[in-house]
């Protein structure tokens, strides 16, 4: 077991170097980051000199090197556009996205999973037909226009709910949280749903077939027949089963929704590191570009090792197979 | 807790729109950061001016206006006079002295400021007395007062107290400056988050007098267009630019909010290689048909440019003969007119010149830097292609796109699409950059080479003409030798569009033809 974990964690940096590789490699060809800083009619003498101060003339692998030798130490070095630590960027940002991230999963599961079980138990019914319907939108519209039209909706038509940005913020310590204020909640509404939408959909469907799979199978039928109520049928035996492949999805979508952010925090200046790495983009700001990516890049390893090792928790025949096979 | 309560506030007068005298203002992009010498860019040097003073003012109109100086004039070829404005006060309640423009000179001219341009002629500055200076240059600078406006003067008191006299970027940048502000300027700062909002205060130590209404003004930056239009029409801000050409009419149509629509000052135009002996896309024909004058003037006719300006540009443009706009110092109205458009004309002279069949060229264009870029350059393929001319269209992000046309690949072009705003409101400055490859710092964005003796002859002694009726002459003349060698294909000027409530934005409010806000230029009802 522990073994496995160190093996793992010496796997994980090896990712991440290869991602911090990939991204420093295409960096290369997405423009000059000197032409977003300085005027047009500045000067090629003062472009070299700014060149030389942000230590962009020097050959790609020394700067690369200077990347991974910062990285070890902790340090991401200085946005370009915004002229602030990256590690202090993102620890600004952060706290928007993970909450945003939070309250959409929220969404996606408190939603996703009840909606699953009422379609997957009454197959035919008219709700469930319109459900399903809805659902197909999710799937099929893309995030952005999903937020440009609950925008239209609830911030436009109606007027009820803020169009962008993050409403008041409370700061707990380094945290600037939302969730402490009337307008940092509202605010948190028509993102959360537009990002969690997709998943909303995806669990749905996922419940409501692993639903149609279970209540087909003989324990379901000899539940019945010792004359269990139809509650305790359901989501005593029936659900409860589902729910395996319900829980990995949820928590590999959860990697998946930080990233996808990326939309959703543009659509709704929603001001997260999404957003950042937007506008990073935009800036040629190699910095943050590659610290974002190495992050999201941790995330991803992280959750893929905490999924493996649920399975060890969960199954115990991975365990015997495993222990066997490490001797 | 202050800034707590006033954002409780802001969000109550949001509710009740009708007692509002906060603005909030939007845009595409966060400001760069408020650090007088760096961050050289439209909307980030309207806040510095905002919150910062030159010794001069640009009015709406862009002529000068005194500020922190109340008089100047030249007492020799080579020195500007300036009076100072007696008893104005720093928004810490520092006051102003000549010391603090030596100093900010000292910050202008150091090795890391993007603003040194401004700056470059200054040889030093001489405190003559406590309500004089002398700016001593190196050389005549007939255009010396024209960059004062965005020569920003801080206190050097605070900058010592703070640690900031020294401009440093990069891998040291100190972030104090960048997101803290003490000028003399109407407006103080009183919070900064990168990315989310600047807001302001009117400054109650200021020497002039506010009287448009403002109490506080939020600038809150949104990237997405069509989230920048819905914040409007629900009310959640008041002032907006740049407005897409699609939602124009629904924001006309809406109830409370309305389009203002002014004249840009930046002059989008074609360029041509004009110095290879060989064009890039005809390897071993050892020709470059853009050497000869009746190909560029085919190009030029082949274009029609009203087509443009009604389905490309919605109408939203104004065609120009001219390399610079209206309002800029040196536009004349002569140089304004366009040659017709006649394909069958461009056809002959293309055949006259020994190309019947056309010939092929690539046209570099950037795909998100002016409005419909990539749309106009989509629109020129097939009217080149009827006279002849198979063109494959190269459209890609700016930073590509600047990479390739300009210095960094060589001049790696044979026909491009650029965009240029004279920073000096004058065409000296275009000439210099466009036009010409001599004089000091010329030829920068000359991506073609276009090189004519007279004009750079011209350029160089209007740079130092101090007489103004004789250099605007200078001025009009190397523009019309250029014009009428077709050096470049001028397309138009930009139509700007911003997006108003106008229930809280009064009237007498226009779009600045630099397009940005200074909040001295925006009265609220």
């Amino acid at each position: 077991m522990f073994a496995y974990i160190v093996r793992r964690a010496l796997q994980s940096v090896l990712v991440m170097a290869s991602v911090a590789f990939v991204a420093f490699t295409l960096f290369q060809y997405m423009g000059d980051p000197i032409n977003q800083m300085v005027a047009q009619d500045a000067t090629l003498a003062e472009r070299e000199n700014l060149r030389r101060v942000l230590g962009l003339d020097r050959p790609f692998y020394v700067q690369f090197l200077v990347f991974l030798k910062n990285l070890v130490t902790g340090n991401f070095g200085f946005s370009f556009r915004v002229g602030t630590p990256v590690a202090q960027i993102i620890a600004e940002r952060l706290p928007a996205t993970l909450e945003l991230v939070l309250v959409a999963a929220m969404f996606a599961l408190f939603v996703g999973v009840p909606a699953g079980v009422y379609t997957g138990l009454h197959r035919h019914g008219a709700l469930s037909r319109f459900m399903l319907t809805i659902s197909l939108i999710g799937v099929s519209l893309p995030t952005f226009l999903i937020g440009i039209l609950l925008i239209l909706i609830f911030a436009v038509v109606l007027g009820w709910l803020p169009s962008f940005g993050r409403g008041q913020v409370v700061q707990l310590g380094f945290w600037s949280t939302g969730f402490l204020t009337t307008s940092g909640l509202k605010a948190l509404i028509l993102p959360s749903i537009t990002l969690g939408l997709f998943q909303t959909t995806l669990i749905m469907r996922l419940v409501r077939s692993e639903m149609l799979e279970v209540l087909r199978a003989d324990y379901i039928k000899f539940a019945r027949a010792r004359g269990l109520t139809n509650r305790a049928v359901n989501f005593g035996h029936a659900l409860k089963n589902t729910l395996v492949p319900v829980i990995t999805i949820a928590g590999l979508q959860i990697g998946g929704l930080i990233a996808f952010a990326i939309i959703t925090e543009t659509v709704f200046q929603w001001p997260g590191m999404g957003f950042l790495f937007i506008t990073a983009i935009q800036f040629v700001d190699i910095p943050v570009m590659s610290s974002y990516l190495v992050l999201v890049a941790l995330f991803f390893v992280i959750i893929n090792l905490i999924v493996d090792l649920l399975y060890f928790a969960v199954d115990p025949r991975l365990r015997i197979d495993r222990s066997v096979s490490t001797h | 807790m202050r800034y707590m309560m006033a954002t409780a506030l802001a969000v109550a007068m949001a509710v009740a729109p009708a007692h509002a005298k906060v603005l909030r203002y939007s845009t595409n992009a966060d400001l760069l950061g408020l650090d007088p010498a760096i961050n050289n860019e439209g909307p980030t040097n309207a806040m510095k001016t905002n919150l910062y003073e030159g010794l001069l003012y640009r009015n709406f109109n862009l002529s000068l206006a005194p500020a922190l100086a109340t008089e100047w004039s030249q007492v020799s070829p080579a020195v500007w006079r300036f009076k100072l404005r007696q008893g104005v006060k720093f928004h810490d309640g520092t006051p102003f002295t000549g010391a603090d423009v030596a100093f900010s000179l000292t910050r202008y001219q150091s090795e890391q400021a993007d603003m040194r341009g401004y700056m470059a002629t200054v040889k030093e500055i001489n405190v003559v007395d406590p309500a004089t200076i002398d700016f001593v240059t190196n050389g005549p600078d007939p255009i010396l007062p024209q960059q004062l406006p965005l020569f920003f003067i801080m206190s050097k008191a605070w900058a010592e107290k703070n640690n900031t006299t020294q401009v440093v970027r990069g891998t040291s940048a100190p972030t104090f400056i960048n997101f803290n502000a003490n000028g003399t300027g109407p407006y103080k700062l009183v919070e900064r988050v990168a990315d989310n909002r600047t807001v302001v205060e009117p400054n109650p130590l200021w020497w002039g007098k506010l009287d448009n209404g403002i109490t506080r003004a939020e600038f809150r930056p949104i990237a997405n267009a069509a989230t920048r239009v819905a914040a409007l029409l629900s009310g959640e801000i008041d002032l907006m630019y740049p407005v897409p050409s699609q939602d124009k009419q629904r924001i006309n149509s809406s109830k409370g909010t309305k389009v203002l629509e002014g004249p840009e000052l930046r002059t989008i135009f074609l360029g041509f290689d004009q110095h290879r002996n060989e064009l890039l896309d005809m390897k071993g024909s050892g020709k470059n048909p853009f050497k000869d004058k009746r190909v560029r003037e085919a190009f030029y006719k082949a274009i029609d440019i009203q087509t443009i300006a009604r389905v490309v540009m919605r109408g939203e443009s104004r065609p120009t003969g001219s390399m610079v706009a209206p309002g800029i110092a040196g536009f004349s109205d002569d140089v304004d007119k366009r040659p017709a458009f006649n394909a069958d004309e461009a056809k002959k002279l293309l055949a006259d010149a020994g190309y019947p069949n056309g010939f092929p060229v690539t046209l570099d264009c950037p795909n998100d830097r002016y409005t419909n870029d990539e749309a106009i350059c989509q629109a020129i393929v097939p009217m080149l292609a009827r006279v002849g001319i198979q063109i494959k269209l190269n459209a890609q992000t700016r930073s590509l796109h600047f990479d390739k046309i300009g210095l960094k690949e060589n001049r790696n072009t044979s026909f491009y699409m650029l965009g240029w705003t004279p920073g000096t409101f004058d065409a000296h400055n275009m000439l210099v950059n466009i036009v010409t490859l001599d004089g000091p710092g010329a030829g920068q964005n000359n991506s073609g080479v276009y090189r004519n003796p007279k004009v750079e002859e011209l350029t160089l002694k209007a740079g130092t003409e101090m007489d103004a009726k004789k250099r605007n002459e200078m001025l009009v003349e190397a523009q019309k030798i250029h014009k009428d060698e077709y050096g470049h294909i001028p397309l138009h000027q930009q139509t700007l569009a911003w997006g108003v409530r106008d229930e809280v934005i009064d009237g007498s409010v226009k779009p600045r033809p630099s397009n940005d806000v200074d909040l001295r230029q925006i009265k609220m009802k």
